[in-house]
């Protein structure tokens, strides 16, 4: 194989693109040239790297389905008050049913009628007596629950993204893992209690009429009327930071939820130097305000998020316009995060937070910092050892490994993939295998050299027969990396993908990087000893 | 330079005793495959679920004041472990005893006031978490042993496959019988670790397997114990100079890798070490037994 010339190009071109793809993160400010099609994009780092938060978060989507139901049987009830069918009680029962009871079987039939037209999605079952009452159950089958809680989750994900855009985080992470999972990282995040609160926040905003007519000191979950629920009004005091806790008896029935504001804005109370959220309804919002506002003046008036209230307002008058505030004893902080999750909109069902990995920066500077060293160390070790094993051979050797690491760096950084520090643990692993293959090459052509051949021929046999077993080996080396790449998150993933870029890149510089040294270096120098 | 010059061994010869060392090494890796199973293991909290911190003090602290702020905001089952270097201690809490990263920061802000410390990383894991890892994992060295039978099988015989896994599947249980028998904790970096042994191990065993191979062609007479042993002595230099570049490479990682991946770098070393053995002592003696006992079997039903 005579003509090396396309090798050397195709290696110079290797070089010159993992340059071009390195730049950016080995110079600090790029040249105003520097423009166009030129990356621009650092190597990105992963968070055990630059410090941040990663968080693995499971939607509860059980609670969005059971959530829709709720809103059916709500819907349900006023649809049956609007055409004055009477009913005993409508509500949710377990997971998958809302269930009607009727006085009679004639209105029972209407009923079915009107079920039928709203709802075609749910299923009836057949309708039954039980005490005198006529019972009905409607059921949300398998498919249509899945295509909810789907649909949930699809939802919590932008709600999310919009959050933590709002709240100024660079370069999230925001993306679906598996059915019900979301996984967010939160890079170089500074108070990641604060970033958690705020993303694992429900936020579902309710107005609620108070009932004044059962005491709510004495009250418990048992003796309350059906319609009725006891909530807690929290209050922390600012000096001594205590909490306390005042219970308050309110409607179930919301009159006004979160989804009819339109935004959300803290302001500060110029009065008492307190801050508040201001809020803006849509127009059905505005009306709706309107209405209950003009009908209960008089009455307190709950606002309820994500069942606490956070303050509870005598209503001194009608309110039009459609504005209205949010105070409650919170910190600016507090104000400004909940003005984010109230604009961003609520969640379509809780989430509950599987998984919290937080890396401070500092230790994340000390692992890049160790690796590298780490990596220095090893590179050097091998490279004396082959320079002094092998010798010229062995430099070749070590100069087929540099460009080995140099495309690898150069790969990682146009594939956009994210360096760990096992992923900087891979590469170094990689130096000492990487020379596996010349080390078989050299071993071949010591024995070439030994049967007497002449150094052309024993390097050209040399490279033949070890070439079965190099391939051999880098294959089922890749076969483990795969199943690496496969099933690993996160930093194992970051490991797998440093490996078998590396194998793969090995291929190339054990077979035609560090061949077309010995050609050219044989063509041009007549020797008459191999130094290997 | 040569370390060695052309060698004659009888590793075949030896496997009395190679297979009394591999197969004890097996059955303590097993006892630790049991005690995994079982949770009993040091398990890491991605396994088993649970709260991990690395604090680091602004003055030394002692484990025992640590402990003792602890225990008396409620925490009592609580491991300890000091770094070496700059007043810092890892906290690990499993989930039975579960508190957040933040209530044990408060704890110890009340319990040892004065001592200012930062978080350095903490880790909060679900139990589900852990037990879906669990699966993958099973699933993934499942896998890759599957993969890999697949392969060489394809590529020499299905007797080489099964020795090589056996080779391989020996190096695993070593490396678990090595954490084991030191406490060492099982977490989701030494199963990487782990996996990329297994791949490091193969190609040494596919090389010698190679040669042997290319022997058999050779020379069809010989006694398949002569070509086996012939073959392991041809490569031995190269499996030899191969270990000691990846070990150095491995043993600069443990040395100067730093705190977090030292367990890891820790497997890979010994991982380098099991996985040269088992492709001198392991693999290829099985398949020549096998192969041998075919041969005679063949020769007696003529």
């Amino acid at each position: 194989m005579k003509g090396y010339t396309w090798r050397i190009s195709l290696i110079l071109i290797f070089i010159i693109a993992s340059c071009v793809y390195l730049t950016p993160t080995l110079v600090d400010t790029l040249p105003k040239w520097w423009s166009g099609l030129l990356p621009k994009d650092k190597i990105h780092l992963g968070l055990d790297l630059q410090g941040g938060t990663h968080l693995v978060m499971e939607v509860e989507t059980q609670k969005a389905v059971e959530g829709s139901l709720d809103l059916i049987a709500t819907d349900l009830e006023d649809s049956l008050t609007a055409q004055n069918l009477r009913f005993k009680k409508i509500g949710r029962l377990g997971g998958d049913k809302v269930q009607l009871t009727l006085y009679d079987r004639g209105s029972a039939d209407k009923v079915q009628a009107l079920i039928k037209k709203k709802y075609p999605d749910l299923e009836a079952l057949p309708v039954f007596d039980e005490g005198g009452f006529v019972n009905m159950q409607l059921r949300i089958n398998e498919k249509e629950a899945q295509v909810r809680k789907d649909r949930a989750v699809a939802q919590a994900l932008e709600t999310i993204r919009n959050r933590i855009d709002q709240f100024g985080v660079s370069e999230p992470v925001i993306q679906r893992e598996g059915l019900n999972n979301i996984v967010v990282q939160l890079p170089g995040i500074k108070d990641p209690k604060r970033a958690i609160e705020l993303i694992g926040k429900t936020a579902r905003l309710e107005f609620k009429l108070v009932d004044e007519t059962v005491n709510a000191a004495t009250a418990t979950a048992g003796s309350l009327p059906e319609d009725d629920e006891l909530l807690f009004e929290k209050r922390t005091d600012p000096q001594t930071g205590a909490v306390s806790e005042t219970p308050l008896v309110v409607k179930k029935k919301a009159i006004i939820t979160g989804e009819l504001l339109t935004d959300a804005q803290i302001r500060i109370d110029s009065q008492y130097n307190q801050p508040y959220v201001a809020i803006e309804f849509n127009s059905t919002g505005a009306r709706l305000f309107d209405q209950v506002t003009a009908a209960n003046v008089g009455k307190r008036f709950a606002i309820v998020l994500d069942s606490n209230i956070y303050s509870a307002p005598v209503i001194r008058e009608r309110i039009s316009g459609g504005s209205a505030q949010i105070s409650g004893s919170f910190t600016e902080k507090e104000a400004a995060d909940l003005a984010i999750v109230l604009r961003a909109g609520s969640l379509p069902a809780p989430v509950k937070i599987l998984q919290n990995v937080t890396v401070g920066p500092s230790l994340g500077r000390d692992s890049i910092h160790k690796g590298l060293m780490a990596g220095l160390i090893g590179v050097l070790l091998v490279v004396s050892f082959m320079a002094m094993y092998y010798k010229l051979s062995g430099m070749v050797a070590n100069l087929g490994m540099v460009l080995n690491i140099l495309f690898l760096m150069g790969a990682l950084s146009a594939l956009g993939a994210t360096l760990t520090l096992p992923g900087i643990a891979a590469i170094v692993l990689l130096v000492g295998m990487s020379v596996d293959s010349n080390v078989l090459i050299f071993e071949r052509i010591r024995e070439e050299l030994r049967l007497g051949k002449t150094p052309h021929a024993a390097l050209d046999a040399g490279y033949d027969k070890a070439f079965l077993t190099i391939m051999d080996s880098h294959v089922t080396a890749l076969i483990t990396a795969a199943v690496l790449f496969q099933f690993g998150t996160g930093p194992v993933k970051g490991f797998a993908v440093s490996l078998s870029l590396g194998i793969i890149i090995n291929l190339f510089t054990s077979l035609v990087a560090t061949k077309v040294l010995f050609d050219a270096f044989l063509d041009r120098v007549h020797v008459k000893r191999l130094s290997v | 330079m040569e370390l060695l010059k052309k060698t004659n061994i009888d590793f075949i010869g030896m496997r009395k005793f190679s297979f009394l060392a591999s197969g004890l090494m097996a059955i303590i890796g097993l006892i630790g495959i049991i005690a995994i199973a079982r949770g009993t293991a040091n398990m890491g909290i991605d396994f088993s679920g649970g709260t991990e911190m690395q604090i680091k003090f602004a003055q030394a602290a002692t484990t025992q004041s640590i402990r003792d702020a602890l225990v008396k905001a409620g925490v009592k089952e609580v491991e300890l472990q000091e770094i070496t270097g700059g007043n810092q201690v890892l906290v690990k809490m499993h989930k039975s005893t579960g508190k957040s990263a933040d209530q044990v920061a408060d704890a110890l802000k009340a319990g040892i006031p004065g001592n200012t410390f930062t978080v350095e990383s903490s880790t909060e894991i679900g139990p589900s978490i852990g037990e879906k890892l669990k699966q993958d994992t099973l699933v993934a060295v499942a896998l890759s042993m599957l993969g890999i039978i697949l392969y060489i099988a394809w590529r020499f015989d299905f007797k080489f496959g099964v020795g090589a896994v056996v080779a391989t599947m020996h190096d695993v249980l070593a490396m678990i019988a090595v954490f084991y028998v030191m406490h060492r904790e099982v977490n989701i970096l030494f199963i990487t670790a782990v996996l990329t042994i297994a791949g490091y191990s193969l190609t040494d065993t596919v090389v010698v397997f190679d040669r042997i191979r290319e022997n058999m062609h050779k020379s069809l007479k010989d006694p398949m114990i002569t070509i086996f042993n012939k073959s392991i002595n041809e490569t031995l230099s190269r499996t030899i100079i191969t270990s000691v570049t990846t070990f150095l490479a491995a043993v600069s990682l443990f040395l100067f890798g730093g705190e977090v991946i030292h367990d890891f770098a820790f497997a890979l070393v010994v991982g380098v070490v099991v996985a040269t053995y088992s492709s001198i002592f392991v693999a290829s003696p099985i398949v020549a037994l096998w192969e041998k006992h075919a041969v005679e079997t063949k020769a007696e039903a003529v």
